[in-house]
């Protein structure tokens, strides 16, 4: 899968790995999670109101489009996290379903 | 010196607030949501990156550096609280959040300055992965090095459209088209406020040649009829009518959207702070004097959270709050009186700008009206404009509050901040009575959602007092 995002600067920054559904990404010192997921995939989780893939939208943390689980279960917002060494992120719903048993649950589907 | 002062916000307007209060001697809580100070606009990029202030800011690179300067030297005089959310406000004390932490603050004055964000009217498939607001494209390559997509088109009315573009072209990003819903006879209009500012309106037609240079498309005029794209692949193009009616279909990955910014008001509603309808711009704004105090003892409001007027009004309008406090709570600050007046101008001058600005770049309430019904006005939870429409038609509910109980418009994870102004303009239409009629949307604890382990901590804390 291609990335959304485009990096035009700040381009030699040492790089580490996360992992997302399971594979594993490069992701670059100062990435926030909603950078080091978008430069590789196009978006970031499942609407629960069944209109699509959602990819954030406001950036600075105001509209709350770009909330991701990690694989333990917990909600962080993307644009204001930052992607650190070893972070598993689930961006479908079906795999986030999984991983969360454990943890703090996914919203319901409201539709299909 | 005694008082408790406590000031919200990091950006322009926090930061010279502080500084006033630590001339003269008070030691404010400054408490910000952003993991650095600098607020939206002199956002600082993350340690280890190496970009310049010339090219992160361009025109505005002295203002920055001098402001993160001034932030920096006031570190040890202040208690600083970053990556800190105010979710709540009662008399005399915030609620903050940190992480899973929280607690409350007290307060003798309280000065808020809690910025803005992009100002949004709806348009078919502005839901679709790609698609975003101009501030965020603006945030995703100062903050991150990154441009939205491989080819952006930038759409919708204000500074913003054009600074945004003029960045992403230096950048060496893609920008496809520009899309401007304004015309060229909006901006004749507006000539005389805007020469208020001969400099900045300068700056803004360096951008437009900057993208004349570049050789990108610029349609002035448009009508949005649609961004383009699919469920799951996300944006694939805009289309448009342009200013004669022809069809203009723009291939893209990305869009950014907006019609310049709304002040982030949650905060002054829920210290309750009275609120004013302002014809010209549409909008609900919470009423201040002119140096920013509220209806409320003890409560000011600065810079773009109150009134959109840009960072450098904000940097006065912080000072000249922060002076206010000062003279209300009876402490001596050197000076005071002739700053006082020499900001009180140049505020009027801002002002003045900033109407030539909504007349140059108009909010297009019209295009409320004409929103297809399928088109989702909530981004949260996809409510259509058609919903919104039966609850009015239906439901006779033609009042923001009860329009939003009964269609869950406003209800989402954002709390109305990217469709209440274009759901109240829907109802409006729809109900065909004045905007003003419909009311605005209440406030409500907590401002942005919170951790579900800090509210069972919280109600742990209540059940044992």
């Amino acid at each position: 899968m291609s990335g959304r995002f485009v990096r035009v600067a700040e381009k030699g920054r040492r790089t580490f790995e996360i992992v997302i559904d399971g594979r594993r990404t490069l992701a670059a010192a100062g990435d926030t999670l909603m950078v080091a997921l978008l430069t590789a995939h196009d978006s970031l989780r499942d609407s629960e109101f069944g209109d699509g893939r959602r990819a954030g939208f406001c950036v600075m943390g105001a509209c709350q489009d770009c909330w991701v689980w990690t694989a333990g279960g917990e909600r962080v917002r993307a644009c204001t996290t930052p992607a650190v060494e070893g972070m598993s992120i689930v961006t479908r719903i079906g795999n986030a379903e999984e991983a969360a048993q454990a943890g703090e649950g996914i919203w319901p589907r409201m539709s299909s | 010196m005694a008082a408790n002062v406590v000031v919200i916000g990091a950006g322009p307007a926090g930061v010279r607030a502080a500084q006033a209060l630590v001339e003269a001697g008070v030691r404010p809580v400054v408490i910000d949501e952003g993991r650095r100070d600098g607020g939206q606009i002199y956002r600082r990029q993350p340690d280890g990156f190496t970009r310049s202030y010339e090219t992160l800011y361009g025109t505005e690179a002295g203002r920055a550096k001098a402001l993160h300067r001034d932030f920096d030297a006031l570190r040890t005089r202040i208690d600083y609280l970053p990556e800190t959310l105010v979710w709540n406000i009662e008399p005399n004390a915030v609620h903050v959040a940190s992480g899973t932490r929280h607690r409350k603050i007290a307060f003798d004055a309280l000065i808020i300055c809690s910025g803005a964000t992009d100002r949004l009217m709806p348009v078919p498939g502005w839901h679709h992965a790609g698609a975003y607001s101009l501030g965020g494209a603006q945030v995703a390559l100062k903050s991150q090095g990154c441009a939205i997509g491989a080819r952006t088109v930038m759409m919708g009315a204000g500074p913003l459209l054009y600074l945004v573009a003029a960045q992403y072209v230096k950048a060496g990003a893609t920008v496809s088209a520009v899309l401007d819903t304004s015309t060229l006879a909006d901006r004749v209009r507006a000539l005389p406020q805007l020469l208020a500012m001969p400099s900045t309106l300068k700056k803004g037609v360096a951008l437009m040649n900057v993208l004349r240079r570049a050789g990108v498309p610029v349609h002035r005029g448009v009508t949005p009829v649609a961004i383009e794209g699919t469920a799951q692949e996300g944006v694939t193009s805009v289309r448009v009518k342009d200013a004669n009616g022809a069809t203009l279909h723009v291939p893209c990955d990305a869009v950014a959207l907006g019609y310049h910014l709304r002040s982030e008001t949650q905060l002054a509603d829920l210290a309750g702070c009275e609120f004013r309808f302002d014809r010209a711009l549409r909008q609900w704004l919470p009423a201040t004097d002119q140096d920013g105090r509220s209806s409320v003892r003890g409560i000011y409001l600065a810079g773009d959270g109150v009134r959109v007027r840009g960072a450098d009004a904000a940097e006065r309008a912080g000072r000249l709050a922060a002076l206010a406090a000062l003279k209300d709570a009876g402490i001596a600050h050197v000076g005071a009186a002739a700053d006082i007046t020499r900001l009180r101008a140049q505020l009027h001058r801002f002002t003045r700008f900033a109407a030539g600005l909504r007349t140059a770049f108009p909010w297009p309430a019209r295009f409320a009206a004409a929103l297809p019904d399928e088109t989702v006005v909530c981004r949260c939870e996809a409510i259509t404009a058609g919903e919104l429409r039966r609850v009015v038609n239906e439901m006779g509910a033609k009042e923001a509050n009860r329009a939003k109980a009964f269609s869950r418009v406003g209800m989402g994870r954002c709390q109305g901040r990217f469709c209440a102004h274009a759901g109240a303009e829907v109802i409006a239409a729809e109900a065909r009575i004045p905007l003003e009629a419909v009311g605005r949307l209440r406030g409500q604890a907590p401002v942005k959602p919170l951790p579900m382990a800090l509210a069972s901590q919280q109600s742990e804390k209540e059940t044992t007092a």
